[in-house]
């Protein structure tokens, strides 16, 4: 990217520990506890891109959510570089699902809610840095627009350009392109694995695509089904800087292949589990709450 | 990559017209003309000839037709009553509408975010809500010192139950997203209900507003009918109808009822208009 500005990448980023140790979960009430998260270590290394994939409605989002602070573990810690989780915090940004943005404020006002918040930033100094950061994502033409009018791939990239300015110790990415086209999504991939590895900030992806995993990782974490624990962890020796190419090699077959394998075990369980007619329509009567 | 996305979002060119211009070749404004002027000739045939195209019809010739309506109007125009009606309709309904609102929203935003506010309030709430605002008059009357006092009572309440369920729904069903996102970048409190929940519920609260100023006006001609039109001399819209109607002049009748009807569009047009100066992001499309 050519305006780079050197007060965006903060260097400290890349230091960043994060570590799950011994980890519980579980929702209901006394008598019917449902276990969503189980004894889940995992340690987020410094500078590394790390991807939790797992089969749909694993816990992925609980977990998610846990991290940033939004909700609390019965048992076991979540540590930021040693500090332990106490509620959400700017040291940990979440770029959601469905988009975020508050409707009511422009892309540039998104981007300046939260140093504007907090006061750390005032002034001309927030506006350049501001100004920077909405280029970076290639929305500099369209800072004064509101989210409704941006597409969805640009609605995403404001939102990361909302989360960058926090200047977060750890990003966190809760499956951040559903729900995009395929070729928005693929754009939105290559545009965010370059701007990991221009800054290396620590960064938690959570996807249940593995094509997407094995593209943007340097670990990708696969998930067992509920109650959910690490399954496996696979390492991706991919080269740096990536591209869609390394995805029809023969490495990415095999990373493809393992994972796939354990995936299809999970859901293959998963499936057990609920095949019983009655638990079915207990689950959607869940969901339909 | 990120230029091929925006060259394809900027390809809008912008074509620069004088606002008469734009006006005068909108479609939507000469429809809705054509359809008034179609509907006031069949109006004034069906009068003339009690019916439609040598088609009788029994009940058709019993209105009065928009040419001796509008003589009885130019005539209405030039009597200073009229117009105090205007007045004191207007005022009645700004002055129940305003105290709705000034009451209704804090209520209502109380409600949202506070659970013990909630379960406190709620259930009397909700009691008193089924109750039509015309079936408070008696009590009212009795209740309020003047005629006035009831009549903008009435009115308030009018609004108030719409307004109130308004803003209760529109702030619980605000995405929790935005209150986690707000929430992570150090909103406190304050900030989630002022930076959020406040512009959240901006939607809700003009919709409220829209529906409670249509009932506003339903109750305040009909508490004007009730109760006499209060000691003033004109005494409202409702009342001039309701006097027109006893004095037998049915061409009055209907001047008043096309007077609340323009009443009516005047101030749901202020309220739209409010609404979009004071929520730009909704005015996009």
């Amino acid at each position: 990217m050519p305006q780079t500005n050197p007060k965006i990448s903060d260097t400290a980023d890349s230091k960043t520990m994060v570590e799950l140790k011994g980890v519980c979960r579980s929702y209901g009430d006394e008598w019917e506890r449902e276990e969503v998260i189980s004894d889940f270590n995992l340690t987020i290394m410094p500078g590394e891109l790390t991807v939790l994939v797992g089969p749909s409605g694993c816990g992925k989002s609980t977990l998610v959510n846990l991290i940033a602070g939004f909700d609390f573990p019965e048992s076991g810690e979540i540590l930021i570089n040693g500090k332990p989780v106490t509620g959400p915090g700017h040291d940990r940004m979440v770029v959601f699902q469905e988009t975020a943005l508050m409707p009511w404020l422009t892309a540039y006002k998104n981007v300046v809610f939260g140093p504007k918040l907090r006061g750390d930033l005032k002034g001309a100094e927030l506006e350049a840095e501001a100004t920077a950061i909405l280029e970076k994502v290639g929305l500099g033409e369209f800072k004064d627009k509101y989210p409704l009018q941006l597409s969805g791939g640009m609605q995403r990239r404001a939102e990361l350009a909302r989360a960058m300015i926090n200047k977060p110790l750890l990003m966190i990415m809760d499956e951040p392109f559903r729900g995009l086209d395929a070729m928005s999504r693929e754009l939105m991939q290559e545009f965010f694995v370059r701007l990991f590895e221009e800054t290396h900030r620590t960064n938690l992806f959570v996807t249940s695509e593995i094509e997407e995993a094995i593209f943007l990782a340097d670990r990708v974490v696969v998930l067992s089904n509920r109650p959910t624990s690490v399954r496996q962890i696979i390492d991706i020796k991919l080269p740096r800087p990536r591209d869609f190419h390394m995805l029809s090699s023969t490495e990415a077959f095999e990373y493809k292949r393992e994972a796939m394998e354990i995936l299809h075990e999970e859901a293959l369980k998963s499936f057990k589990q609920t095949g019983d007619q009655s638990d079915f329509i207990e689950a959607y009567s869940k969901r339909a709450e | 990559m990120a230029d091929a996305v925006q060259s394809a979002h900027d390809t809008t060119t912008v074509v620069r017209r004088s606002k008469l211009q734009k006006f005068l070749s909108n479609k939507t404004f000469w429809r809705g003309l054509t359809a008034l002027i179609v509907f006031t000739l069949l109006w004034e045939i069906g009068s003339q000839f009690k019916g439609w195209f040598g088609i009788e019809i029994w009940w058709v010739g019993k209105v009065a037709p928009p040419s001796d309506v509008l003589t009885t109007w130019i005539s209405v125009v030039q009597r200073p009553g009229y117009w105090e009606s205007w007045y004191l309709s207007f005022s009645r309904v700004f002055l129940g509408f305003i105290i709705a609102q000034i009451i209704g929203i804090p209520f209502g935003l109380a409600l949202a975010v506070n659970r013990y506010f909630r379960d406190i309030f709620f259930p009397p709430f909700e009691i008193l809500r089924p109750i039509p605002p015309l079936a408070w008059v008696p009590a009212s009357i009795i209740f309020w010192p003047t005629t006035e006092l009831s009549i903008a009572f009435v009115t308030f309440l009018g609004a108030f139950f719409t307004i109130v369920i308004n803003v209760l729904g529109g702030a619980r069903t605000i995405d929790i997203q935005y209150l986690r996102a707000a929430q992570s970048m150090g909103a406190t409190q304050w900030n989630l209900f002022t930076k959020i929940i406040l512009p959240g519920t901006l939607p809700s609260i003009f919709t409220g507003a829209a529906v409670g100023m249509g009932i506003t006006w339903e109750v305040v001609l009909a508490a004007e009918m009730i109760s006499g039109g209060g000691q003033q001399s004109g005494g409202g819209l409702g009342f001039f109808i309701w006097s027109s109607y006893m004095g037998g002049a049915m061409e009055q009748v209907i001047v008043g009822m096309i007077s609340i009807g323009i009443a009516g569009y005047l101030s749901s047009s202020l309220i739209r208009y409010i609404g979009g100066v004071s929520m730009p992001w909704r005015r996009l499309f």
